[in-house]
C-alpha cells in the first residue's frame, strides 16, 4: 500500500502541488489525469523522489520518509524507498548503449548484485512477458517505439518493485504502437500489479485503472472509482476536462 | 643510389630509435595522465563545489590561453629559480600532461553534459547511486561522444612532442637537429622528420576511424535518439 500525504511540491516562487493526498492499494491501477501542467509527472515523480517533495510523507509499503522544508532527507533512505519503485518514462530512456536484455539486466546487477546469469534469466522471462524475448539482443535504436518502451516495462519490473509509476508511457507513440504497449499494461494489471500512471489516453485510462485521480493546479479536484470519474463525474471542472478529452479522442478517430 | 636517400637511410636508425624512447612514451604518459587530469577537472567542474569550479575553471584559462612553448619554457626554465629543479623529461611530461589535461576537460565537460537528463533519471529510477549512474549509464555514452574530439587532440600530441626538443629532450625532432648540426643537411633531414611524423600521425588516424566505427556499432543511438 501507498500513501502519499500533504505532498506539497514547490520550484521556487511555483507551488506545483499544494498538499495532495493519495492512498493507493496493492494491486489497483491508478490514473492520474487533469490538464497540462496540473501537476500529474511531478506528483509520480514525488512518489519515486525524482523530485523531492518539499513538504509532506511518503509512504511505500513499510518505508515512510517525511519531508519538511529546508530538512534534507539523506541520500540513503532516498535510494532505500525508490528501491520499491520502477518507473516508465514518455519517451522510455532505455540505456542505448546496451541491448534489449542488458537494459533489463542493469538494475539487478549493478543495484541488487545479482549474478549475471540469474539477472539474465530473470530478464529473459520478463521479456517474454512483454513479447519481446525475440529482440532480447537488439539494440534499442533498432526498435520500435513500441518495443522500446515495452523493453522500459520489463527494466522497470526487473527488481520487483511495489509499484510502477508510468508518466505518459504511450503519448510519445502512433496509435497502434501505443496499442501494444497498453495491451502489456493491462495484462500487468490483470496480474495484480500495483501502477499509477499519468496519462491523456482516455482509452487507456479506463481500460486498466480501477481509480482515478483529476488534478488541476496542484490540488486533486476529485477521485473515486475510474468509472465514475470518467463517466459521470461530479464537479463542474472535472466534467469539463473529462468532456475535452472525449471530444480529442473523437477528432483524432475522425482525423485517422 | 643517391646522396639524399644514403641519408636519410643512414639517419633513419637515429630518428626511429629517438622516436621509440622518448617521442611515443612522452605521447602515450602523457596523454594518458593528461586525460585523467581532464576526467577530474571536468568532473570537479560539473559537480564539485564553488571553489573547485573556479580553480578548473582558472587552469584551462591558463593553460588554453598561454602557448605550449611558453608553458614548456616556464617549467623547464623558469622552475629553477624558485628552486624547482626538473629533468627535461619530467618537465615536458608535466608541460604536456597539464596541457592536455586542460584541453581534454572542456571535452569531457561538453560530452557528460550532451548525455540527456533522462538517463540520469533512468539510472537513478533502477535504483543506482550517483556513481553507479556516471560509471555505468553517463560515461559511456559521454565517452561515444569525446572519441573523435580525443582522437584528434591525441594525433595534435604527437606532433607536439616536437617542441619538447625546445627544452632539451632528445626526442625525435632534436635526433634530427642534431644530424644537421654535423651534416649540413637541413632540407634533407627536416623532410625525413616530417614524413615520419606524418606516418605516425597517418597510423593513428586510421585507428581513430576504425575505433568510430566500433563505437558506432549499437546503431548509432546518437542520430537515433535525436
Ligand atoms: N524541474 C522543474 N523546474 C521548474 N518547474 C517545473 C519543473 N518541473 C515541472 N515544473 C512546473 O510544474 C508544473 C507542473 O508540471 P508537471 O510536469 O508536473 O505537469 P503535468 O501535469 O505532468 O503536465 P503535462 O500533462 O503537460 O505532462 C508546471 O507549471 C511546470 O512548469
Ligand atoms: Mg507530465
Amino acid at each position: 500500500m501507498i500513501g502519499l500525504a500533504n505532498i506539497g511540491k514547490r520550484f521556487g516562487d511555483n507551488l506545483v502541488l499544494k498538499g495532495v493526498t493519495v492512498a493507493i492499494a496493492e494491486g489497483s491501477v491508478t490514473a492520474l489525469v487533469g490538464p497540462s501542467g496540473g501537476g500529474k509527472s511531478t506528483l509520480l515523480r514525488c512518489i519515486n523522489l525524482l523530485e523531492i517533495p518539499t513538504s509532506g510523507t511518503v509512504r511505500i509499503g513499510d518505508e515512510t520518509l517525511e519531508f519538511r522544508p529546508g530538512v534534507r532527507v539523506p541520500t540513503a533512505d532516498i535510494r532505500r524507498l525508490r528501491l520499491q519503485t520502477g518507473m516508465v518514462f514518455q519517451n522510455f530512456q532505455l540505456f542505448p548503449h546496451r541491448t534489449a536484455i542488458e537494459n533489463v539486466m542493469e538494475g539487478l546487477v549493478t543495484v541488487l548484485g545479482w549474478s549475471s546469469q540469474k539477472a539474465h534469466e530473470r530478464a529473459l522471462a520478463l521479456l517474454e512477458k512483454v513479447g519481446m524475448a525475440h529482440k532480447a539482443d537488439a539494440w534499442p535504436a533498432t526498435l520500435s517505439g513500441g518495443q522500446q518502451q515495452r523493453v522500459a516495462i520489463a527494466r522497470a519490473l526487473a527488481p520487483s518493485p511495489k509499484v510502477l509509476l508510468c508518466d505518459e508511457p504511450t503519448s510519445a507513440l502512433d496509435p497502434e504502437l501505443a496499442q501494444e504497449v497498453v495491451d502489456v499494461l493491462g495484462q500487468l494489471a490483470s496480474e495484480g500489479t500495483t501502477m499509477v500512471m499519468a496519462t491523456h489516453d482516455l482509452r487507456l485510462a479506463s481500460k486498466i485503472a480501477q481509480e482515478a485521480v483529476f488534478l488541476d493546479a496542484g490540488v486533486i479536484v476529485e477521485q473515486g472509482p475510474s468509472a465514475t470519474l470518467f463517466g459521470n463525474p461530479e464537479r463542474e471542472r472535472t466534467k469539463r476536462f473529462i468532456a475535452t478529452l472525449k471530444q480529442e479522442a473523437a477528432d483524432k478517430e475522425a482525423g485517422a | 643510389m643517391p646522396h639524399w636517400l644514403q641519408l636519410m637511410l643512414d639517419s633513419l636508425p637515429s630518428l626511429l630509435w629517438a622516436a621509440l624512447i622518448f617521442t611515443v612514451p612522452l605521447t602515450l604518459l602523457s596523454f594518458v595522465l593528461g586525460l585523467t587530469v581532464g576526467l577530474g577537472a571536468a568532473l570537479g567542474r560539473l559537480f564539485g563545489p564553488k571553489p573547485v569550479v573556479a580553480l578548473v575553471r582558472f587552469y584551462v584559462w591558463i593553460f588554453r590561453g598561454t602557448p605550449l612553448l611558453v608553458q614548456l619554457f616556464l617549467i623547464f626554465y623558469g622552475l629553477p629559480s624558485v628552486g624547482i629543479l626538473l629533468d627535461a623529461f619530467t618537465a615536458a611530461l608535466i608541460g604536456f600532461t597539464l596541457n592536455i589535461g586542460a584541453y581534454t576537460s572542456e571535452i569531457i565537460r561538453a560530452a557528460i553534459g550532451s548525455v540527456p537528463k533522462g538517463q540520469w533519471e533512468a539510472a537513478y529510477s533502477i535504483g543506482m547511486t550517483w556513481s553507479q549512474a556516471m560509471r555505468r549509464t553517463i560515461l559511456p555514452q559521454a565517452g561515444r561522444v569525446a572519441v573523435p574530439p580525443l582522437s584528434n587532440t591525441f594525433i595534435s600530441l604527437v606532433k607536439d612532442t616536437s617542441l619538447a626538443a625546445a627544452i632539451t629532450v632528445p626526442e625525435m625532432f632534436q635526433a634530427a637537429q642534431r644530424i644537421v648540426a654535423t651534416t649540413y643537411e637541413p632540407l634533407i633531414l627536416y623532410v625525413e622528420a616530417a614524413i615520419l611524423y606524418l606516418a605516425m600521425s597517418s597510423v593513428l588516424s586510421a585507428l581513430q576511424t576504425r575505433l568510430e566505427g566500433r563505437l558506432n556499432r549499437y546503431g548509432g543511438f546518437l542520430e537515433a535518439r535525436s
